[in-house]
């Protein structure tokens, strides 16, 4: 049993508006100093045997055509385990 | 003429673009999502709608269905294609037009008639259209802003790709306050209002959405 | 799953056994009875199916008695396809083509989580649809929420908006009109009424019956989880403890892409007949749909819970039984269709599983691991509930209520202080433009959407070819219902009718979504009784069935009820919608002409509410027969082509719908008192039975004779002004009274978008 957590955000350039409103709330609740918030996508794929090279390329290709769209957002596999 | 219009698993408007091909003349032939195959039609409608629910981006997976594959092949080869909202957000995600759609910058859904500007009649679609043209056409969406980075939103500019812009009011954040853009070539449009729904006066706003259907037909006819 | 599930011969074994009855929401006496039934003690599972179909959402056990009222007194028709007993009426509308329609409430869910509480809601009634062989095709909201600007407002509101919309868009349902009423009664306990319009050619009515012994059950669509456990026992059947929602746990939550395909697949084999009998899952989920279709049919089946899809593996049986997850439908399929049936559901992309068969044993049978857990005569699960006859006391304030006149409250005496109280008025949260809520929700989809809100009714094409088209309006004036339930339910039902024949169309049939306090408290259920029959008695007179409809109860905060809030749906046929009339101002120099007579009717009117916080005294006089014949005005004048404009006369009286009909039209008018008349009676009462039209001058006498051929009084008004013309009125005590279109808009549209973004 094998599992990749991949992490989707919004590029740093692309206005988040979902992100603002959690900021906004987070300020409206009492949290102090708040300059930032951006909100993202965490994906969590198990997957059965191991990963080896060539399912981890697998993965980073559809992590970036389909799980991420590259016009808008980035992503970074945060953590592989087999 | 034969216009196929295309259902996706979550497709709403199909039904809708469908009467617009027929009330502007053409025959409205349904296309399925799972078969690869385009039926030799003259151009395609991607409706508006929310296939797969809108689920992980909108247009994301519809973006994969096996009539895709042909449709990218043909669309690179010059058949008109029209997407309408989700098929806007679907034209985007395959890339055969640059920039995407995000969340409307309000957070809210909107459904209202909107005012827009036709900036370009020589795509495939708008030639019915003046150029200038003001029109109002039903717009509903909660994903409908369009981005891209500066220098393809000049190269649209300068390069007269943009074929829709709000106007009076931005309802989505849109960058430039564009409503619908071209490929190069102005086969492929892409528009975030549908004019499927100002078609009919008894049912719509107004009638100026029928130029986007009449448009293909006159130009299929002359081609 | 190792842990040893209850059977029946554990039951029959261990017959001392503890049980948590009284947790499940069962009383003592109802435990008695089902141990009377079976002979023995239920076992667990056998429990928890009794628990949620006996409450008081799933077996209207207290409301029972009076909505016989509707059967009994039903008026005679030959329009009714299918009565009251099914999942919603079925009217037949001519040309081969009926319709089904029904509201339901999702109250409680919405006050815990108002997105998943309104959008399951939605769910709920459409699949109510679809189980009738209707293909749905547009929906309304009728929402009720507390004071406009308390913070409890802010949480519940926008999360009711987004959830409709945002389940309703993704289905692809257009929304037609609805409600927005904010009132302090609703504060703890908003709701949350959904209504869903379903269109079906007359040979393709479904029931839900299972008939047909050795057809198979079939479970289809979602998965089945945790959601919604005891969700229908717990949360509508108990009032809230003062403090706020602590029940998060029991809430649905809803997919919409799921529904969508439910709905496609659903109406694909129903149109290639490979369903005997059809029901969808709501409320007790399992339990119902089961029992149901038993019960209705042949009075047996056998089920296998085990062959149910899960989610959730952790599941007990018990609770696989009362799960209440979304999306999921129950099919009776012959041996002979069953491959067919799921070949459809491969091609929608739906989970199916066969869970079950139909038996002539009179016993509804469940297996779990090879063992019986329930054995139980179906209809006393499904359809002989308890039935009570709960006390009923007319309140001891009633009395006191009525005599508080509004008589002694200082009216306008002058020309501006009637035009600042019409600003005051129709920037108030009521009469507000509901523009910010409205745009949330697509109306366009299907393109079939004649009228939609803030037209009178909601008016949908239902055949392209002729223009056949049904017209649907919502409506229920709580503070009337206060004063007075069984006139209160009539004047309900009145404004429905009126708003109908409004758009031209001729009403046909009722439904109706009853929102009450606890039937517990005599004076709720002396407030119900009076209503219900004020319902059915006003039915009756109108010749207009009631074809189904909901009972919520339990809708107060500890002590405090909410107004009896028995909201009314009325559906009328337009044979060509080409013809419909809508409400902006005809051309200029069209004449305004008022329909119906005007009284000095104020209490409980917007101006006491907004202006002096006033409610009481005697409610406007309703008068059926009046009302029927300013309908058929009102048709016949829209058939003939005569109204260039109507709109009915409600909420703060004639001057509210003179400000409606000029910002929608975008022209004013000159508007003129007559000498004789009391320019605030005239202007702010809400006397029934009126309806204000514009015709063109050259009609003037065609219409008045209709209208004197009906018996309608009829008088003019004044004219329609030129585009951007302000509304003018002149002969307020000796003075005139102006606004300007753009300050009516701009009053009316800045209301809800202050009080929530």
């Amino acid at each position: 049993m094998a599992r990749v957590v991949v992490d989707v955000m919004l590029k740093p350039e692309i206005l988040d508006p979902q992100g603002k409103a959690v900021e906004g709330a987070l300020g409206r609740l009492g949290l102090e100093g708040v300059t930032s918030v951006r909100q993202g996508k965490t994906f969590t794929v198990e997957l059965d045997g191991e990963i080896d090279e060539e399912r981890l390329a697998q993965v980073h290709e559809l992590a970036g055509s389909l799980l991420s769209n590259p016009v808008i957002e980035d992503y970074v596999i945060r953590e592989v385990t087999s | 003429m034969r216009i196929g219009v295309v259902t996706f698993p979550g497709s709403l408007d199909d039904r809708d673009a469908a009467r617009a091909v027929r009330i502007a003349g053409g025959e409205a032939v349904a296309l399925w999502h799972a078969d690869a195959d385009l039926h030799g039609v003259d151009a395609v409608v991607l409706p508006g709608g929310f296939s797969y629910g809108d689920y992980l981006r909108c247009g994301a997976i519809a973006r994969f269905a096996p009539v895709m594959g042909e449709l990218v092949k043909a669309a690179q080869g010059g058949l008109p294609v029209l997407g309408i909202c989700n098929g806007f957000q679907i034209l985007c995600e395959s890339h055969l037009l640059p920039g995407a759609l995000v969340r409307n910058d309000s957070l809210h859904f909107v459904c209202r008639d909107q005012r827009l500007r036709i900036e370009s009649t020589s795509t495939a679609w708008t030639s019915s259209y003046e150029a200038g043209q003001e029109i109002v056409v039903p717009l509903k969406n909660g994903e409908g802003g369009y981005v891209a980075d500066e220098a393809t939103l000049d190269r649209l500019e300068g390069e007269g790709r943009v074929v829709a812009r709000y106007l009076e009011l931005n309802p989505n954040g849109s960058r430039r306050d564009i409503a619908g853009i071209a490929n190069e070539r102005g086969n492929v449009v892409g528009l975030m209002p549908h004019p499927e729904h100002a078609v009919e006066p008894l049912t719509g706003p107004t009638t100026d959405g029928l130029g986007f259907f009449t448009s293909i037909l006159k130009g299929l006819v002359e081609a | 799953m190792t842990r040893h599930p209850d059977t029946v011969a554990d039951a029959i074994a261990h017959p001392e056994r503890e049980q948590p009855y009284a947790e499940l929401g069962l009383k003592a006496n109802e435990y008695d009875r089902i141990k009377e039934i079976l002979g023995r003690r239920p076992t667990s599972g056998e429990l928890a199916m009794y628990s949620v179909m006996w409450s008081e959402h799933c077996s209207y056990k207290s409301s029972k008695v009076h909505l016989r009222q509707f059967g009994d007194k039903k008026p005679e028709t030959d329009k009714l396809l299918v009565g009251i007993g099914e999942n919603a009426g079925v009217v037949d509308i001519g040309q081969g083509w009926a319709v089904t329609f029904k509201v339901e409430s999702h109250n409680h869910p919405s006050y815990v989580e108002p997105y998943q509480g309104a959008a399951t809601g939605i769910g709920g009634i459409v699949r109510d649809i679809i189980s009738m062989g209707a293909r749905p095709v547009a929906v309304m909201d009728p929402l009720r929420f507390g004071a406009a600007d308390h913070p409890d407002t802010r949480r519940v509101l926008p999360g009711v908006v987004a959830g409709i919309g945002g389940y309703g868009n993704c289905l692809g349902l257009p929304n037609i009109g609805g409600e927005v009423v904010f009132d302090p009664c609703y504060q703890g306990n908003p709701l949350v009424n959904a209504l869903c319009l379903g269109t079906l050619r007359h040979e393709d009515i479904h029931l839900a019956s299972a008939k047909g012994v050795g057809n198979l059950v079939v479970l289809y669509g979602a998965k089945t989880g945790g959601d919604g456990i005891g969700g229908a026992s717990i949360l509508a059947s108990e009032t809230f403890e003062d403090g706020g929602p602590a029940k998060r746990p029991a809430v649905q939550v809803g997919d919409p892409f799921m529904e969508k395909l439910l709905i496609e697949c659903t109406l694909e084999v129903l149109h290639a007949g490979l369903v005997e009998g059809i029901q969808d899952l709501g409320a007790a989920g399992i339990s119902c749909a089961t029992s149901e279709l038993a019960s209705n049919g042949d009075g047996g089946m056998h089920v296998v819970l085990d062959k149910v899809p899960l989610r959730d593996h952790t599941l007990t049986p018990e609770e696989i039984l009362m799960s209440e997850s979304q999306e999921r439908m129950a099919a009776v399929v012959t041996p002979a269709n069953i491959d067919a049936f799921l070949d459809v559901c491969r091609k929608w992309d739906v989970d199916a599983a066969i869970i079950g068969e139909v038996t002539d044993t009179g016993r509804l049978v469940i297996e779990w691991q090879g063992e019986v857990i329930v054995d139980v005569p179906p209809r006393t699960v499904a359809h002989d509930g308890p039935v009570y006859e709960r006390p009923i006391a007319r309140p001891d304030w009633q009395d006191a209520l009525i005599a508080d006149a509004p008589s002694s409250l200082t009216r306008p005496a002058s020309a501006e202080e009637v035009r600042a109280t019409v600003l005051q008025l129709v920037g108030s949260p009521n009469l507000a433009s509901k523009t910010w809520v409205t745009s949330q929700y697509d109306r366009y989809v299907l393109g079939n959407t004649v009228l939609a809100q803030p037209e009178d009714a909601g008016v949908i094409r239902v055949d392209e070819e002729s223009g056949l088209g049904v017209a649907i309006s919502t409506d229920c004036n709580g503070r009337f219902a206060k004063l007075d339930p069984y006139n209160g339910a009539k004047l309900a039902l009145a404004e429905a009718y009126r708003n109908v024949a409004a758009t031209g169309a001729e009403p046909l049939a009722v439904t109706n979504c009853l929102n009450f306090g606890s039937p517990e408290d005599p004076a709720v259920m002396w407030q119900f009784s009076e209503a219900v029959r004020g319902l059915a008695d006003g039915c009756l007179e109108l010749g207009t069935p009631v074809t189904g409809g909901n009972v919520s109860f339990y809708n107060q905060t500890g002590d405090v009820a909410i107004h009896p809030t028995p909201v009314v749906g009325v559906l009328g046929v337009i044979d060509d919608v080409e013809q419909r009339t809508a409400m902006a101002f005809g051309s200029e120099g069209d004449v305004v002409l008022v329909l119906g007579e005007t009284r000095d009717e104020l209490a409980g009117s917007e101006w006491a509410h907004v202006v002096h916080g006033h409610l009481g005294g005697v409610p406007p006089q309703v008068d059926l027969e009046a009302e029927r014949r300013l309908a058929q005005v009102l048709v016949a004048g829209s058939r003939r082509g005569l109204l260039s404009a109507a709109h009915d006369v409600s909420d703060a009286g004639i001057v509210q719908t003179l400000v409606e009909m000029s910002v929608r039209g975008g022209s004013g008018a000159v508007v003129v008192v007559p000498a004789d008349v009391d320019p605030f009676v005239l202007l702010l009462s809400e006397s029934t039975a009126r309806a204000v039209v514009t015709v063109t001058e050259s009609d003037v006498d065609a219409l008045e004779s209709l209208a004197a051929e009906h018996g309608v009084p009829v008088s003019r008004l004044g004219v329609v002004g030129a585009a951007g013309s302000d509304l003018v009125v002149e002969g307020v005590y000796g003075g005139t009274a102006s606004w300007s279109l753009d300050e009516l808009r701009a009053t009316a549209d800045a209301t809800l978008p202050a009080l929530f973004g």
